[in-house]
């Protein structure tokens, strides 16, 4: 038997999905894709007195030969000076420790939260998710500089310590890693608690009466059937406020002081105040090199998950 | 009736509602209700959604406590003990099996929590799963089976710590009507097999009266009437149960004579013979007949004569609904046992009803 030719109107609705599936492709390509080698290209040239400040610039009207000369003047000095210079290294590492101390805060209040709001009654839990949301309908700026206004030296917290008589001198909290991540846990918070909200709703409270009914107390039930049922959204809000952690500008700009130099802070600097684009460049690179690794990691155990599990 | 395994339900009782009552926001679940359930017994508690049943059920499992009245197993007041301490398990109406452990992992769950050594747990779990016919299948997750086999993975691990007693809410609601049937049977031989205590909540008659030796029959929270399978459908002492369980005739009148072998009623579709009662002359009660159990024949003769007016066929049956001289319509029930080109009634015919005494009980509530 003869597979029938697909109708026109079949080859045209394959055409439709086909696009709407590149669609995504597309715009990754365009938007995502394209630029990075952009910012690739730039991190492999050299600063110059020019417009753009560096060189060499491709002159696709010179033709091929020409792009090729170019390509001859790439070279790794730029990265040589991120491994040589400590600055680089400190702020990198300075990043990294802020985004994995805030990401641990971030959970160990985000869950009780989230979790709260899961088990709240229905009528509840629409109210609750408005005023974990409530916060973004103001400015982040104006929100980070309202911090600004709490934790100065006669702000709000150091007038509330002192009237509690908790400290008898007004301590300083502006410009310390304190306040930083303050301001980054404070800013976060939704981005921990909607995606482990959104995995606690779903389980099936069955599951925690199943576990009852074999003989499990609520609280060694809630380390072997709610933590492990959670941890997709746990992976997932962890991920969503690490990675943009990691790159954080505004927050140690305004909340932070000179010991705390995070890695957006020396790419804004070498970016605007050296106008060195080519370093600027290849600290973003190697800032992407070091956000893919998680990235990677979450995507395989998703997988695995998927193939093996739920 | 199920099993045939005879129940004496004067028994010393394993588990005992006294009183028991719960309401919700002021609405009563379970009203003031009391109960024994005997050793070894398959009870089925039936009714419609919202009449409590499953209330009760929570109630013995746990996972909720009566607001007033007692629970008790073996003669110990548990109304107090968590549900992680009953020697009693239940099977979910959703199954709720752990969607991140294999099947093996699942079924172990239970004995885990008990600290049982590593190789009676595996001892435990191989056997309960054979017993299930689940061999080979410890490996997979629950999302990876079909829902039948789902159903027996509940089933395995509601019982593989030997619950005293195994409580089964709506065990079968989600399977489809030939599997709903073979497991029917299934989970009677498994009772039997284990010597096993089952409760079993269930809206649906045919389910409760095939696998039950007892069943309780339950509306807006209390009792209506507990008996064997049998004494329900042919004994019920209620126009509510007779309605509820099966198909009835139920035929409003006025009793004109008690005798110790008959009651004789008046009613407006003419006078009925019915089984004897403790009624006097003049009383108002209803008659109820099962369509089964009435006599279609074509002509006149003694009896209720009508014309049929309506006839619907279901293959093994034939169902004929047939306006009395007096006014009621009665459904009568024939098994087609000849073939339909040799049934001799059809609509429009003058029909005679008749039925034996016994079988017309006389309700007065």
């Amino acid at each position: 038997m003869s597979v029938p030719a697909p109708s026109v109107q079949q080859r045209k609705r394959n055409l439709g999905q086909r696009l709407v599936l590149w669609a995504p492709y597309a715009w990754l390509l365009l938007f995502f894709l394209v630029p990075f080698l952009i910012v690739l290209k730039i991190s492999l040239s050299q600063t110059a007195i020019a417009q753009p400040p560096y060189l060499p610039t491709f002159d696709l009207a010179a033709g091929f030969s020409s792009l090729f000369d170019a390509m001859r003047e790439f070279s790794f000095e730029n990265y040589a000076l991120l491994a040589s210079d400590t600055l680089y290294l400190h702020s990198y590492l300075k990043s990294l420790e802020v985004a994995a101390l805030a990401t641990a805060i971030l959970l160990l209040i985000g869950f009780p939260v989230a979790y709260g709001m899961a088990r709240a009654s229905r009528s509840w839990q629409p109210a609750l998710f408005v005023l974990i949301v409530l916060p973004f309908w103001t400015s982040f700026l104006i929100r980070i500089y309202a911090w600004i206004n709490i934790l100065q030296r006669e702000g709000l917290l150091n007038q509330a310590l002192l009237a509690l008589r908790i400290v008898d001198e007004p301590p300083v909290w502006l410009a310390t890693d304190t306040a930083v991540m303050i301001g980054i846990v404070y800013s976060y918070l939704p981005f921990m608690v909607l995606p482990l909200y959104a995995t606690l709703e779903r389980m099936d409270e069955s599951l925690l009466e199943a576990a009852a009914d074999l003989g499990c107390p609520r609280w060694k039930a809630f380390w072997l059937v709610t933590l492990p049922l959670a941890m997709p959204g746990i992976a997932a809000g962890m991920l969503l406020c690490f990675i943009p952690i990691l790159g954080e500008f505004v927050i140690p700009d305004l909340l932070g002081g000179s010991e705390t130099i995070m890695i957006g802070q020396t790419l804004w600097t070498e970016f605007f105040a050296n106008k060195d684009w080519p370093v600027a460049s290849a600290v973003t690179v190697v800032l992407l090199a070091l956000l893919v690794i998680p990235i990677a990691l979450y995507q395989c155990s998703q997988l695995r998950d998927s193939a093996g599990g739920r | 009736m199920g099993t045939g395994v005879q129940i004496d339900p004067a028994a010393r009782p394993l588990v005992r509602f006294e009183g028991v009552s719960k309401s919700y926001s002021g609405v009563a679940a379970v009203d003031a209700l009391s109960l024994d359930i005997v050793e070894g017994e398959f009870f089925a508690l039936l009714g419609p959604s919202g009449c409590g049943k499953t209330t009760l059920l929570r109630m013995l499992a746990g996972f909720e406590t009566p607001d007033t009245g007692r629970i008790l197993l073996d003669g110990q007041d548990i109304s107090a003990v968590p549900p992680y301490r009953r020697p009693v398990n239940m099977m979910f109406q959703s199954y709720a099996l752990f969607p991140h452990l294999n099947v093996a992992r699942n079924v172990a769950f239970g004995l885990q929590q008990e600290g049982l050594p590593r190789a009676e747990i595996d001892a435990r779990v191989q056997e309960m799963l054979a017993l299930m016919r689940l061999q080979g299948y410890g490996d997979r997750k629950p999302h990876q089976l079909s829902g039948g086999q789902r159903q027996r993975v509940a089933l395995a691990r509601s019982l593989v710590k030997r619950p005293r007693v195994l409580l089964l809410d709506e065990p079968m609601a989600a399977l489809d009507k030939k599997l709903r049937q073979e497991t029917q049977f299934e989970l009677m031989r498994l009772r039997e097999r284990l010597g096993l205590t089952f409760v079993i909540v269930t809206h649906d008659q045919e389910e409760a009266m095939t696998v039950a030796h007892r069943l309780g029959v339950m509306n807006h929270g209390a009792l209506i009437q507990v008996g064997t399978p049998a004494e329900i459908y042919e004994q019920p002492d209620s126009r509510w149960v007779a309605d509820f369980i099966g198909d009835v005739n139920l035929i409003e009148g006025q009793v004109m004579s008690s005798s110790t072998d008959a009651t004789l009623v008046a009613s407006a579709a003419g006078d009925i013979r019915a089984a004897a009662s403790r009624t006097s002359p003049g009383d108002n009660v209803w008659v109820a007949i099962r369509p089964e159990k009435l006599h279609i024949a074509a002509g006149g003769g003694d009896g209720l004569a009508g014309e049929v007016i309506a006839i619907g066929y279901l293959g093994d049956l034939s169902h004929y609904q047939v306006r009395t001289d007096g006014g009621p319509v009665l459904k009568v029930a024939v098994a087609n046992v000849t073939r339909l080109s040799e049934r001799p009634i059809g609509l429009h015919q003058r029909v005679t009803l008749t039925w034996a005494a016994a079988s017309a009980l006389v309700l007065t509530r």
